[in-house]
């Protein structure tokens, strides 16, 4: 065990660092300059010379304390390890109750749902081209298709994630259905993932549906809505996860997180919610990509950062406000379609790097996701990962196993420091809704991934069986791809028409002017009306084609 | 005329993942090319009318996710404008079944992952030169 440093620190270990120096440089007299991706100078050796032990209080504390260098929660794995919730959706409700039955069985502790593209883009299934609809995700618009896809999965003790951004449909569907089941509102809990408008606008552009000006009012409306009528549902997810998919450096993605994060804040605040009321349903949803080190510095970090600015700019005295909980997913940039059963190993040091950052729930990316829509074998993989590592490795016996690592202290503060560089970048720009608008954000982030992709081109970031370590592959050797079902699809689509006939038109009707009137009234709450327009059959796309005409259809700002 | 090649880069269907197509586009724009780029979620034929009105050698359709599925659509709407010798190249994600399929449709290569930014500008550099020859012949 290290006993702590006297201060000043000995003279002889000056002298032996000196020593070291000399010896390190006679040997290898032409070191490489090594950066990591965030572009901080990395060392060959880092010693006590590097840490100020007198700083230990105000920069590490322990677990559940401020400023949570070392973990939100006093017991961190050891208490519970962290949820594991992979993100599963393909076909028809049908396909995806029984593929979640299945990882739930295996292992999953938490639901996610993601749907088909058609739905992220405000779609109902008879809107767009057929083959599209169920090829990377679940095909869902309605309550009754909802409750399809979580049958058997018991509302009250199941946290379900959604994959659904504002107007969160999905999450009004599954209150319908939780109606519909006797099931308390207030029980619900989960997350709107995707919920992150303004990372839509700037990269991934996924769930980009309504205009930016109504897409920040209905984000505020849902927090004020769930904060009052389903108080363990976590309405905001600030996403840091496609900033980084989309190029920015680790860095910089905890940076334009943090400052969407304190963008939303700053709206609450502004709508005239206290901080404490909501900050502590905020949630976060990052990236880990392989670059081991780093990403474990950016989540320590970020944690710092978050409790500061929860407690010195905002005031919150709520200590759940200041904790940074955060689900993470393994990088699918970092995955190839060389050899793609390597890409069990890369998965396998992301997720390492993501448990000792200290995170709350985790995707381990299946292997061939860089192939199509995941096998239900490279599922099962993807599920027994996170087995082998939080119950065969001894991952989870010591709390922030990696704290007090010279290198692993040093990068944090050096992670913090480039953290805070970029936020104040943005604060300079007026704000990361005003960052966003004017594509400065889109402009850095569009840099570093051309910067990275010129290092991999010139072979100075190695990417096995890419630029390096190439072997000729048996093409037939590549699993199988999971398809819908076209007969099942069709059979889908015949069923939605027929609902659609059955159902009462005058209710869908009352529902969806009662929507328009509240996008259009100052004080009424939009979610609230999505809401009802749910619990009284109105399809997803009608929903979202009321808001868009209201509020104005979403492009992004794209920067070149 | 100019003689440099013109490139459309763009995303047809309901994906908005673009970091592929903005590196290859700067790239190519970078190598010399005249480049038009969109934002994603383009109607076919808002892209043929592009493509039309630009009057392009070569169009690259990035898919990250299953988008590549309706390229054989853009194909027949290429031919029925009259824009059936503009060559066409889809990056990104495509199965090796579906592969088959799109070059069956017409589409002049599929670069998977992986692929090197200068391979597929020396692609589009050749596939260029063989349209504008097609289209304007000596």
């Amino acid at each position: 065990m290290n006993k702590p440093l006297p201060d000043p620190v000995p003279a002889s270990l000056d002298e032996a660092r000196v020593r070291w120096a000399a010896e390190y440089a006679a040997q290898l007299p032409q070191d490489r300059e090594t950066r990591n991706r965030s572009g901080i100078p990395v060392k060959p050796l880092y010693t006590p010379l590097d840490a100020d032990p007198s700083r230990y209080d105000e920069a590490l504390g322990f677990p559940g304390e401020p400023p949570y260098t070392r973990g939100i929660y006093a017991t961190m794995h050891r208490g519970r390890t962290w949820t594991q919730r992979q993100l599963i959706g393909l076909g028809t409700p049908r396909d995806y109750n029984a593929r979640l039955l299945d990882i739930l069985d295996k292992g999953a502790t938490a639901v996610s749902l993601i749907p088909c593209n058609s739905v992220y883009r405000g779609y109902d299934m008879d809107e767009v081209y057929p083959e599209l609809l169920g090829t990377c995700g679940v095909v869902v618009n309605t309550a009754d298709q909802m409750d399809t896809c979580l049958d058997r999965v018991d509302l009250a003790t199941t946290s379900c994630a959604m994959n659904d951004p504002l107007p969160f449909t999905l999450l009004a569907f599954m209150l319908a259905t939780a109606k519909r089941r006797g099931v308390d509102w207030r029980d619900i809990s989960g997350t709107s993932n995707q919920s992150d408008y303004i990372s839509h606008f700037v990269a991934n552009h996924m769930f980009f549906r309504i205009a930016l000006p109504g897409s920040r009012r209905v984000l505020t409306d849902h927090v004020a809505w769930c904060n009052a009528h389903a108080p363990r549902w976590n309405p905001v997810s600030v996403v840091g996860q496609h900033m980084q998919q989309a190029g920015a450096t680790p860095a910089e993605a905890m940076a334009f997180t943090l400052s969407t994060a304190i963008q939303y804040a700053e709206d609450c605040i502004a709508a005239g919610m206290s901080p404490d009321a909501f900050l502590p349903r905020f949630t976060f949803f990052f990236d880990i990509s392989i670059s081991f080190f780093e990403e474990i510095a950016k989540f320590r970090a970020g944690r710092r950062i978050w409790a500061r600015v929860t407690r010195e700019r905002f005031g919150a005295r709520d200590p759940r406000s200041w904790r940074f909980k955060f689900h993470a997913q393994t990088s699918g940039v970092d995955l190839t379609r060389q050899q793609p059963l390597n890409n069990i190993a890369r998965v396998t040091a992301q997720a390492m790097a993501g448990i000792f950052g200290g995170l709350q729930s985790l995707h381990t990316d299946a292997y061939d996701e860089v192939l199509s829509c995941p096998t239900q074998f490279g599922a099962r993989i993807a599920v027994a990962t996170q087995n082998i590592l939080r119950e065969e490795a001894h991952l989870t016996d010591v709390i922030d196993p990696l704290g007090g690592s010279y290198y692993v202290e040093a990068l944090t503060d050096g992670m913090e420091e480039r953290i805070l560089a970029t936020m104040a970048d943005v604060e300079a720009q007026g704000g990361m809704y005003a960052a966003v608008r004017s594509g400065y954000v889109q402009k850095r982030i569009g840099e570093s991934a051309r910067a990275f992709q010129a290092k991999v081109e010139r072979g100075e970031q190695t990417i096995v069986g890419v630029n390096k370590y190439v072997v000729d592959e048996d093409a037939s050797a590549r699993p199988a791809l999971p398809k819908p079902d076209p007969s099942l699809m069709r059979s889908h689509l015949a069923g939605f028409a027929r609902w659609k006939a059955e159902r009462s038109r005058d209710d869908v009707d009352r529902a969806l002017s009662a929507l328009a009137r509240a996008a259009q009234a100052d004080g009424a709450n939009t979610f609230g009306a999505v809401v009802d327009a749910a619990v009284a059959g109105c399809t997803h796309g009608e929903i979202c084609a009321t808001l868009r005409r209201e509020l104005g259809f979403g492009q992004p700002l794209v920067v070149v | 005329m100019s003689l440099r090649p013109k490139v459309l880069v763009t995303k047809i269907g309901l994906d908005g993942h673009d970091r592929g197509s903005r590196i290859v586009a700067a790239h190519l724009r970078d190598a010399g090319m005249e480049v038009v780029y969109t934002p994603p979620w383009q109607e076919i034929a808002a892209v043929v009318k592009l493509a039309q009105e630009e009057d392009v050698d070569v169009i690259g359709i990035s898919s990250l996710a299953t988008d590549h599925l309706i390229v054989p659509r853009l194909m027949h709407a290429l031919r029925d404008a009259g824009l059936a010798e503009v060559g066409v190249i889809v990056g990104g994600i495509v199965p090796d079944e579906d592969e088959r399929a799109l070059l069956d449709a017409g589409v002049a290569r599929v670069f998977h992952p992986g692929s090197s930014l200068d391979d597929i500008a020396a692609f589009v550099r050749d596939l260029a030169a063989r349209v504008r020859s097609a289209r304007f012949p000596a």
